[in-house]
Order: structure tokens, then C-alpha cells, then sequence
């Protein structure tokens, strides 16, 4: 085996060498090869980094207020590129602002659900019997209660905080992963790997840290991208409803909220939080989608 | 069968309860009172008032209170809108809800399921590309983003249809806001009748329907459909939230007179009764459909039908 393995072109039988692929590295060229999730990459890369360094290129601070210049459309004179809001500030400081708060939501949330949902999924798989019984009925009893309106209600009672988001949308989020790990656990720990371990006396927990959770990634990962999107909404749905992020600071929702309600007069302000939020989420969607074939390519 | 549905009945009590405990403790660890605001009283008459409300007995016995007041129907009176119980509030909210939520899963469910098929049957032709590409703008742009946009082109540009408002309850009123509320949910299940449709069809019996002979609608309706629909019926009770949540935004923007929007304004004012009331009727109606879907679940797929 390991004889094939270090001198391929033996048995390709040409005379170039043929390498040796990782499920790793195969799943890479697969995903270099995925033009929209590629396209995607490049495009949420460029948001990002316009995230970061954008509102230092622009003269204007987020919470500067312009009373000479109240909801004013692009005005490149002033270097106003997005125009302003109805306070007279700058719109395209306050939209990247807004992308930070978004992203970091987004991210933050969804780092929390991963980990919760890996363990809790592992453990639940790995231990199986009553243990995973009693572990994915309590997943099972959360799944149907209506979520959303306890983090309204959160928000309602403690304030708007953001910490409190991620944290909320965090502890929303873990179920599926946990699901999906639980499924994965079970089909690979009866494997001879796991079976090798337990054989040399390794701890039932280095099992699930070291062995286990390592070999559930591909999936994880796959499912992570998709509920970064699924996270950004959300807060942005909560900050729509003027329940999220506090003023003067900003996100993509609040400021789409402002945008509404002077849409008639004012659709820039509208129309740029809007495109960057559905920019981004189309990126991570397609990022995600494109993860999946790329990890699991039995569905091509 | 009837004994894994009984099963499932029982197992919603403890859930419901569950609902009405996170609500009814979140309100009472929420710092303030209802009556912080109004000015200082004397002691006689504060200690009235608490007594009025339940509020000077300890925190278990309240529980108990609420929870026998609401099984009665009975969510107390609102704080912020006088003369008006909770109860009151929301059923003169439900007709309104009730009627956008069922007609935009109605809609999404006839349209996404006729476009996933079509699209799972022209797999990577245009019209499965436009089709996809289409539910992929669907779901990364919001309804608030969607439902604002649509008033603006529909109703402010073209001036086909009123952009708020519920009249008297006329269609035209609820074309807007029924759109909006169904458009992700479209996307959503024509993605994933897309999905399994394609699984479907690349399976053995639906060959073998093939091969016996059968037309091609006949096969697409009889045999792979049946099949193909069970991630769309257990995607109903997760609809049914998103549904619920979509309309709280949809009913704001468009101004409808539903229970969405005396939650949102309940949510800002903190008007803790009349959210609480909310919340325990959309768990009710989110719970109750989750289990209607399962069961429905159950009797769809002969899998689940032989060993339960």
C-alpha cells in the first residue's frame, strides 16, 4: 500500500510520475474549478477588505453629521459616494460599518453554533444508545419551539446589545449542526481507526476531539458557510425591526430600515445597504454550494 | 398509527408548557415593571394594584395563575393599549394573519413545487438555470428588502395597487403583501423539489415505469412526484415559522392590522402581556403544525408507515 502510494507511476503505467491527491487537495481543485464559487471568493474577499480599509480612504467618520447635507444623493464633490442619510451622514462610511457589524455577526454566531453543534453532536453519536437517544430528543423538542420570537422577545427584555446577538443566534443555530455531525459520528465510529484507538487504550474524549471531530469537517465546514448567510439575515431581520445593534453604530438591517421608510425620496439609501447584504449572502450561498460538491461529489 | 399520533399529541403538552414558562420567566427577570414608568404612588395603592395583578404572590403561584388564565384564553389585559385585553387584541389580528400566512404557503407550495419539477425535468437546460437563478435571488434577498421594493414598483411607479393598508379586506389589498410573504418560501421549495426530484427520477421505479411503457406526465405525476414531495411536506412546519416571522415584517411594511404588527409595536414598547400573548400563539400554531406535518409525514412514506 504505502509502496503504491510513494511511486504512483509505476502503476499508471506512463512515464510521467502521477502524484498522490489528499480528499483534501481533490476537493480543493474541484472547488478551484467551480467558477461561481470562485467568482464568489474574489467578490466577498473584495467586501471584506473594503470592510476593513474602506472608511479610512473616505474623509467622513460614521457618526459625523453633515447639517448642510441631509439626505443628500451621491455627491462626489463632497466625497459622499453613497450620499447620506436622513442625519446628514456619510452613507458609505456608515454601510462599511454596517458590513462589519453584519460580518461579524455573522461570523462570531456562527463560530458559537459550530461549537456547540460539534460537540454536542459528536458526543451524542459517539456514546449512541440511551445517551444519543435522550441527547437528540432534547435537539428534537428545541427544533420546534418558535425560535425567533424567544430572540425577540430577549432583545425585547435585555436591550439591544451585541454581544447578547451573537450569543442568541449562536444558541439558535447549533441544532442542524449537531444533527448533522450525530449522522456523520455514527457512520465513521465503527471504523478500524476508531477501533485502533480504543484498542491501544486511548480516553473516550481524545477519541472524539482527536479522531472523530477531525474526520466530521468536511460536512461542518459545508454547513457552516451556509448558516453564515443564514446568521447575517437574521440579525439584519432584527435590526429591521429596531431591535438589534444601537445607534450611532449601525448594520446592513438598520440601515435598510432607514431606507425604506424614505425609498420614495431617497432610494439610494435604500438600494446600497440592500445590494451590499444580498451580495453577500449570494457569495456565501454559492460558496457553500460550491464547498458541497467539491466535499461530496456523489451528487455529480 | 393512531397510537404514534396520540404519542405525538401528549408530546406537545410539555412543549406548549415549555413555551409558556421561557415567555412567561423571561418577562418577570426583565428589569423594570410594568408600572416603573407612572409616577410614584402611595404604598396603599401600589399595593393594590400588585394585588389587582397577581403581582404580590410568589413567582411559582403567578406562573400558576397565568397558566390556568391562559388556558382559558384569558392573556391578561395590555398595558400599553387601554381598555383592550391581550385576547381581544389578538383576535381581532388573527382573520388578517391567518389569511396572508395561509395563502402565501397555498401560493409558494403551487408555484415552487410546478417550477422545481420543471426544472428538475430540464435539468441544465436555460430554463433550470433561470429557474434556479431566480429562487437563488429569492432567498438572498429579504422580504423587508422585497416587500419595500415591490411597493415602490407596483405601487408607487405603476400604481396598480394600493401599497398598505387592508380596507375592508378587498384582494386588492392582499396581492402585495401575499407576494412578498411567498417569494422565499418559493425559492426555497422549488430548490428543494429540484433536489429530490432529481434523485427521484434517476431511481429504479421510476425506470421501471419508464420501461413499462408509461407516458412521461404520467410517470412525473403518479410515481415520481409521490415520492419526490416528502422533503417538501417536512419542510412545511419549518415554513410555517419562517411564514409566521415573515409576516411580522410583512404586516409592518405593508400596514395590515394582523397580529404581526401589534407585535412589533409591542416588542418597542414593551408592552410584555401583549407580547408574551404573541408569542405563545404563534408557539401554538408553529407546534401544532409541526405536528400535523408528521404526521402527514408518516402517512406518506411507507418506510415510516410499517415500523411505527
Amino acid at each position: 500500500m504505502l509502496f503504491f502510494r510513494r511511486k504512483p507511476a509505476l502503476i499508471s503505467g506512463e512515464g510521467a510520475p502521477v502524484e498522490a491527491r489528499s480528499v483534501w487537495r481533490n476537493a480543493r481543485l474541484r472547488l478551484y474549478r467551480n467558477k461561481a464559487a470562485m467568482g464568489s471568493l474574489i467578490v466577498l474577499g473584495l467586501i471584506i477588505v473594503l470592510a476593513i480599509l474602506g472608511p479610512s480612504f473616505s474623509p467622513h467618520e460614521y457618526d459625523a453629521v453633515y447639517w448642510d447635507r441631509i439626505q443628500m444623493g451621491p455627491d462626489f464633490a463632497n466625497q459622499h459616494w453613497f450620499g447620506t442619510d436622513g442625519n446628514g451622514r456619510d452613507l458609505f462610511v456608515r454601510t462599511l460599518y454596517g458590513a462589519r457589524v453584519s460580518m461579524a455577526v455573522g461570523l462570531l454566531a456562527t463560530f458559537v453554533s459550530m461549537v456547540i453543534g460539534v460537540v454536542y453532536g459528536a458526543t451524542a453519536g459517539f456514546f449512541g444508545g440511551r445517551v444519543d437517544n435522550l441527547m437528540m430528543r432534547f435537539v428534537d423538542v428545541l427544533y420546534t419551539l418558535p425560535f425567533m420570537f424567544f430572540v425577540i422577545m430577549l432583545m425585547v427584555v435585555f436591550g439591544r446589545n451585541i454581544f447578547l446577538i451573537f450569543v442568541a443566534l449562536g444558541a439558535v443555530e447549533w441544532l442542524t449542526m449537531a444533527r448533522i455531525v450525530r449522522g456523520q459520528t455514527l457512520a465513521i465510529k465503527r471504523r478500524e481507526f476508531i477501533e485502533a484507538a480504543h484498542a491501544i487504550g486511548v480516553s473516550n474524549l481524545t477519541i472524539i476531539f482527536r479522531h472523530i471531530i477531525p474526520n466530521v469537517l468536511g460536512p461542518v465546514i459545508v454547513y457552516a458557510t451556509l448558516t453564515i448567510p443564514q446568521v447575517i439575515l437574521i440579525e439584519s431581520f432584527l435590526s429591521f425591526l429596531g431591535l438589534g445593534v444601537q445607534e450611532p453604530l449601525t448594520s446592513w438591517g438598520v440601515l435598510i430600515s432607514e431606507g425604506a421608510n424614505v425609498m420614495e425620496v431617497a432610494p439610494w439609501m435604500l438600494l446600497f445597504p440592500a445590494a451590499f447584504l444580498a451580495t453577500t449572502l449570494f457569495c456565501f450561498n454559492f460558496i457553500g454550494d460550491g464547498l458541497r460538491d467539491a466535499l461530496d461529489p456523489k451528487d455529480r | 398509527m393512531t397510537r404514534y399520533i396520540l404519542k405525538r399529541l401528549l408530546g406537545a403538552i410539555p412543549l406548549m408548557l415549555i413555551v409558556i414558562a421561557v415567555a412567561f420567566f423571561m418577562m418577570r427577570i426583565a428589569p423594570g415593571g410594568p408600572f416603573d414608568s407612572e409616577r410614584a404612588l402611595p404604598p396603599e395603592i401600589e399595593q393594590n394594584i400588585k394585588a389587582a395583578y397577581d403581582l404580590d404572590k410568589p413567582l411559582v403561584q403567578q406562573f400558576g395563575i397565568y397558566l390556568w388564565k391562559v388556558v382559558h384564553g384569558d392573556f391578561g389585559p395590555s398595558i400599553k393599549i387601554r381598555d383592550f385585553s391581550v385576547a381581544e387584541l389578538i383576535a381581532s389580528g388573527a382573520p388578517a394573519s391567518i389569511q396572508l400566512g395561509l395563502s402565501a404557503i397555498l401560493l409558494a407550495l403551487m408555484i415552487g413545487v410546478t417550477l422545481g419539477t420543471l426544472s428538475a425535468l430540464r435539468q441544465n437546460t436555460a430554463a433550470d438555470y433561470a429557474v434556479m437563478g431566480v429562487a437563488m435571488t429569492g432567498i438572498v434577498i429579504p422580504n423587508f428588502v422585497m416587500a419595500p421594493l415591490l411597493s415602490l414598483v407596483v405601487g408607487v411607479y405603476w400604481e396598480l395597487l394600493p401599497t398598505s393598508g387592508w380596507g375592508s379586506g378587498e384582494l386588492k389589498y392582499k396581492v402585495l403583501p401575499i407576494i412578498a410573504l411567498s417569494l422565499p418560501q418559493i425559492a426555497y421549495i422549488s430548490r428543494l423539489t429540484r433536489g429530490s426530484m432529481l434523485e427521484v427520477l434517476n431511481s429504479n421505479f421510476v425506470r421501471t415505469a419508464r420501461a413499462k411503457g408509461l407516458r412521461d406526465h404520467l410517470v412525473v405525476i403518479r410515481h415520481a412526484l409521490k415520492a419526490g414531495l416528502l422533503p417538501v411536506v417536512s419542510y412545511l412546519g419549518p415554513a410555517t415559522a419562517a411564514v409566521t416571522t415573515g409576516s411580522v415584517v410583512i404586516e409592518t411594511i405593508f400596514a395590515v392590522p394582523g397580529i404581526g404588527t401589534y407585535f412589533i409595536k409591542a416588542a418597542l414598547n414593551r408592552d410584555y402581556p401583549l407580547v408574551m400573548g404573541v408569542v405563545i400563539v404563534y408557539g401554538a400554531l408553529i407546534i401544532s403544525l409541526n405536528l400535523l406535518v408528521d404526521v402527514l409525514y408518516g402517512l406518506l412514506d411507507p418506510k415510516l408507515r410499517s415500523n411505527r
